[in-house]
């Protein structure tokens, strides 16, 4: 575990079984058995999002689901409460740097099949 | 406006329906299932977590003995009370976040990406407590966590900070984490205690009650001769809390014994009490009082637990704070009368079989106003300077909100619409007591005539294409 | 009683301190009346605080051709009551009129479309700008438009505003020009002393003026029977969804889904007569969701951060009401569901016959309340 994590698995059993799952799209080790937020915590993640109002850096709170700090993309589904879900090996997890932006993706084909209506 | 509103209501498809719908996995949800359950009641519980436990016996379904050891034996007595839960019959709702239930008891929630819904009888709100906010300079920094998140590392992932941290505030809470880190042989860089002479000198007058639960009283000072004996340094009457850092916190600072100190750290855990989690009840738009001596809103219930929104009732820390015991207790008398009230057993046997339990709840609460007197919160932790951050969500300030009041706000509705606070994701779990003090104070009147956030759902978060989905 | 309690004296009173009242009294204030506005607590129903924050001229007036002027000088006016409440408190309302936009699902509900618009140009001399457009048209101007859309309609006379930082804005302008400004006071009993030049109004025992306005949204009805005035208004419920913050995605402000200066997407809304029930229903909320997909497809992964529900003023033909008393002259109803989209007509031409310093507005001659004392009254809904 990277030494500037804020958390780390006690050494009650044994080295932890840990998974790889990435982090804007670079590879991370995190123990299993644990939330999204706790094993990026863990894993030395200090910066979960920026604020939408100022910018400012913003990382979990409570753990518990009521603060809304905690908010990644997980695997392509934004705004998930990271320490209510739990960790999968090969999760792809992204941080939410500004603000969703909803143009992105937009699918080209389904501007061009709008053809039955152009009269 | 509407021009084109959309015509007529889609018709009703067949909705499930079961005697009882809990809200939350905490002891109080358990044991009302489990007392619903011996009498024939049909009973759904539904938590957002993967296990049950709710917060205060979190990961108590996979502990391990050496977990145990560290977390102590309070924390064991959920093992009964989960195993017993699994054993019901009761059906639990794993991962299922509950985004609205309406005052005809219809249970809306989110499970797996599907929006279902289930019409219950009775409903019981177990949602338990959350962290009182806890707003100083710098509480929004990343590395400022609460002490109850800082547990919840330890119950469900075993992890511990990985260098010294600061645990600031007051309250059980916090001595207990600062206890279960000694015992796990974690080093704590120091403990800021907000407490000081006039509290102790405040709670003394209940003492009374504090030696009638005198089991509570021995365990609270065996837990601070630990730490004591520990070394842990402990800072008391401690004021002007701020957290220091730019990007994220590189210490706390604050001042004791008539001093300015600092100390370096990268984790402050905070902490100064709990408070019913109240989301549900206001959203039924059920009465709440203010608590004057828990400071909080409390939903006002019969001696069953029920809401003036009828078969909807509360138990356990949702309704006042009370601790894991309790709220058990109460769970159970709410689970009866519950099952009662979907005529599965007759009142008489109800009231019979609640008589010990409400003995029990008055000897596990006879220590209470020696504890909520002793560890109330300070005011100045609770209505911060103008450039404090009230609403993380929004950044409004606690200079905000008294510039609404001076524009003529009277209450929280009108400031957040005037200035957001409230309108964030967390819907003000996080700023909603700080927002009604500040106000209050600002006003000069008691917090009572203030009130509270209209609450809305959705409780839980859902998104557009799951709610049309319902359609 | 009486006797023991000291008049506040001014030259008007406003009843409602909600977007109506509150540009009334700033109207007022700006000609330099002294402006009492009395207003209700924090739990108040208050439609001003849900609304869609539309400034929204096409489609209004069908049938009622003198609507459709009136909404259009709002509309006109709004800019320079933007600017002014810019100038004098700081706060920017956010008022953008890029116009706007009314989507149809289908041929037969853009044919509707267009021939309700047509008649309200035709009215209006052709006065009246608006276009249909096609849905690759749409496209160009909407990039996230939904499959679904197959055309709408376009007037560039629309717009849309921040409605809470008006309200804001209102107040603080208020208290610059010297209203005084009385919250949490209902007012429940007006009385009129005097005759001529000598009558005087006296709300809740305590405030007199030779002129009140009563601007208290659904509180009219019963404060306008007082004042011999007949203001028949019902609650109507509008249910509303409001979504995250995302990137600008909308430019333009549309019937049913805007998205506001903070970024926070709207979508709306229903009509219903539920009585005084503002609360939020699962099947509402979804159809509104469902229609909101349908036109935005990209809106399906947004998350939901809050509902709510609020009623509306409405009077029986959904059309404004703008009376004075004939029995107490210098007393006055004033009423609409259009708060927003009408402070500018209310600040700048309302304010001026309220005062006594100009003759009511021509537009509005046909809004007395009396009319729907007539029994041979037919005018074509509002909606």
């Amino acid at each position: 575990m990277p030494t500037d994590s804020l958390f780390k698995p006690l050494p009650l059993a044994g080295r932890p079984e840990t998974v790889s799952v990435t982090l804007n799209g670079s590879a991370l080790q995190v123990p299993v058995g644990t939330s999204v937020a706790a094993g990026l915590l863990s894993a030395g993640v200090k910066r979960f999002r920026n604020s939408p109002v100022s910018g400012e850096p913003r990382a979990p709170f409570c753990m518990m689901g009521v603060c809304f700090e905690c908010l990644l993309d997980i695997d392509g589904a934004p705004n998930r409460q990271s320490c209510l879900v739990e960790l999968k090996e090969g999760m792809v997890i992204r941080t939410q740097d500004g603000m969703r932006d909803l143009l992105v993706g937009l699918d080209e084909s389904a501007q061009n099949g709008r053809n039955q209506h152009g009269v | 406006m509407a021009y084109d509103a959309h015509p007529g209501i889609t018709p009703s498809r067949p909705v499930q329906s079961v005697d009882i719908a809990i809200i939350g996995a905490g002891p109080a949800g358990m044991a009302a299932a489990i007392a619903a359950r011996r009498h024939g009641a049909s009973v759904a519980l539904f938590d957002e977590q993967p296990a049950t436990g709710g917060q205060i016996y979190r990961g108590i379904t996979q502990v391990t003995s050496a977990r145990l050891d560290i977390l102590g034996p309070d924390y064991g007595e959920g093992a009964t009370l989960a195993s017993s839960f699994a054993t019901s019959g009761a059906r639990h709702l794993a991962g299922a976040a509950v985004w609205q239930v309406t005052s005809e008891r219809l249970v809306h929630f989110l499970q797996e990406g599907r929006v279902q819904s289930l019409q219950a009888n009775a409903v019981l709100l177990c949602t338990g407590a959350m962290e009182r906010p806890f707003p100083i300079p710098g509480w929004t920094l990343p590395g400022v966590l609460t002490a109850g998140a800082a547990q919840i590392m330890l119950k469900g992932s075993g992890m511990a900070p990985t260098s010294p941290a600061v645990l600031a505030g007051c309250g059980p809470l916090l001595y207990l984490l600062g206890w279960q880190y000694v015992r796990a042989g974690v080093p704590i860089a120091a403990i800021v205690d907000t407490t000081d002479g006039g509290d102790y000198r405040r709670a003394i007058r209940h003492v009374a009650g504090a030696l009638a639960g005198w089991q509570y009283l021995k365990k609270g000072l065996e837990l601070m001769a630990t730490l004591k004996k520990a070394g842990v340094p402990f800072y008391k009457g401690a004021t002007n809390l701020h957290v220091l850092g730019k990007d994220s916190a590189t210490g706390i600072g604050f001042e004791s014994g008539g001093m300015s100190r600092t100390i370096d750290t990268s984790l402050v855990l905070l902490h100064q009490g709990v408070v019913p989690n109240t989301q549900f009840s206001w959203s039924l738009r059920a009465g709440h009082i203010w608590d004057e001596v828990q400071l909080c809103w409390s939903p006002v219930t019969s001696k069953w637990g029920e809401l003036d929104v009828p078969g909807v009732y509360v138990a356990g820390d949702g309704g006042g704070i009370g601790g894991a015991r309790v709220a058990a207790l109460q769970g159970e008398i709410s689970g009866l009368a519950a099952a009662a009230q979907c005529g599965h057993l007759p009142l008489a046997t109800r009231d019979q079989l609640a008589a010990p339990l409400r003995a029990d709840i008055r000897k596990n609460l006879s220590i209470r106003p020696f504890l909520d007197a002793l560890y109330q919160p300070k005011k100045a932790n609770r209505v911060p300077a103008d450039g404090t951050i009230v609403c993380r969500c929004e950044e409004v300030t606690a200079g905000d909100i008294r510039s609404y009041v001076e524009l003529g706000c009277t209450g929280p509705n009108q400031a957040k619409s005037f200035g957001r606070c409230g309108m964030g994701p967390c819907q003000g779990r996080q700023c909603g007591l700080t927002v009604t003090e500040v106000i209050a104070d600002a006003r000069g009147v008691p917090p009572t005539e203030i009130g509270y956030f209209r609450i809305r759902p959705p409780i839980k978060p859902i998104t557009l294409g799951e709610l049309a989905r319902e359609a | 009683m009486r006797s023991n309690v000291s008049m506040e004296n001014s030259d008007l009173i406003v009843i409602g301190g909600g977007l109506v009242g509150s540009a009334l009294a700033y109207g007022a204030a700006r000609q330099g009346a002294k402006v009492t506005l009395l207003d209700e607590g924090d739990q108040a129903f208050r439609a001003s605080r849900g609304n869609f924050g539309l400034v929204w001229v096409q489609g209004k007036g069908y049938g009622m051709t003198p609507y459709a002027r009136w909404t259009r000088s709002s509309a006109s006016l709004w800019p320079t009551l933007a600017g002014l409440l810019q100038e004098e408190t700081g706060v920017d309302v956010h008022l953008q009129q890029p116009g706007g936009f009314c989507f149809c699902f289908s041929d037969a509900e853009l044919e509707e479309r267009r021939s309700k618009m047509q008649a309200i140009q035709d009215e209006l001399q052709g006065d009246y700008p608006f276009q249909m457009m096609t849905s690759l048209e749409v496209v160009d101007r909407v990039p996230a438009i939904g499959r679904d859309v197959v055309g709408a309609s376009y007037t560039p006379m629309d717009g849309h505003t921040n409605p809470l930082k008006l309200l804001r804005a209102l107040h603080a302008a208020n208290l610059k020009h010297g209203v005084n400004y009385v919250s949490g006071q209902a007012a429940r009993e007006i009385t009129c002393q005097g005759d001529g030049g000598e009558r005087r109004f006296t709300v809740a025992g305590r405030f007199q003026a030779p002129r009140v306005v009563l601007a208290a949204g659904l509180g009219n009805r019963d404060l306008a029977e007082q004042l011999g005035i007949h203001a028949p208004v019902v609650p109507n419920r509008g249910q509303v969804l409001v979504g995250e913050r995302t990137a600008r995605f909308l430019d333009y402000p549309t019937l049913n889904v805007r998205q506001t200066d903070e970024g926070t997407i709207q979508l709306g809304d229903s009509m219903e007569e539920v009585g005084f029930n503002d609360n939020v229903t699962t099947d509402v909320l979804a159809n509104i969701a469902q229609r909101g997909v349908r036109t935005f497809p990209v809106l399906s992964s947004l998350r939901l951060v809050r509902a709510w529900g609020a009623l509306r003023v409405m009077s029986p033909d959904g059309f404004p009401i703008y009376q004075e008393s004939v029995k107490y002259p210098g007393a006055f109803v004033t009423t609409c569901h259009s708060g927003v989209t009408l402070a500018a007509a209310h600040a700048f031409r309302v304010a001026p016959w309220i005062t006594g310093s100009a003759v009511k507005p021509a537009e509005i001659e046909v809004f007395a309340g009396d009319r729907f004392m007539n029994p041979n009254y037919q005018p074509s809904h509002a909606h």
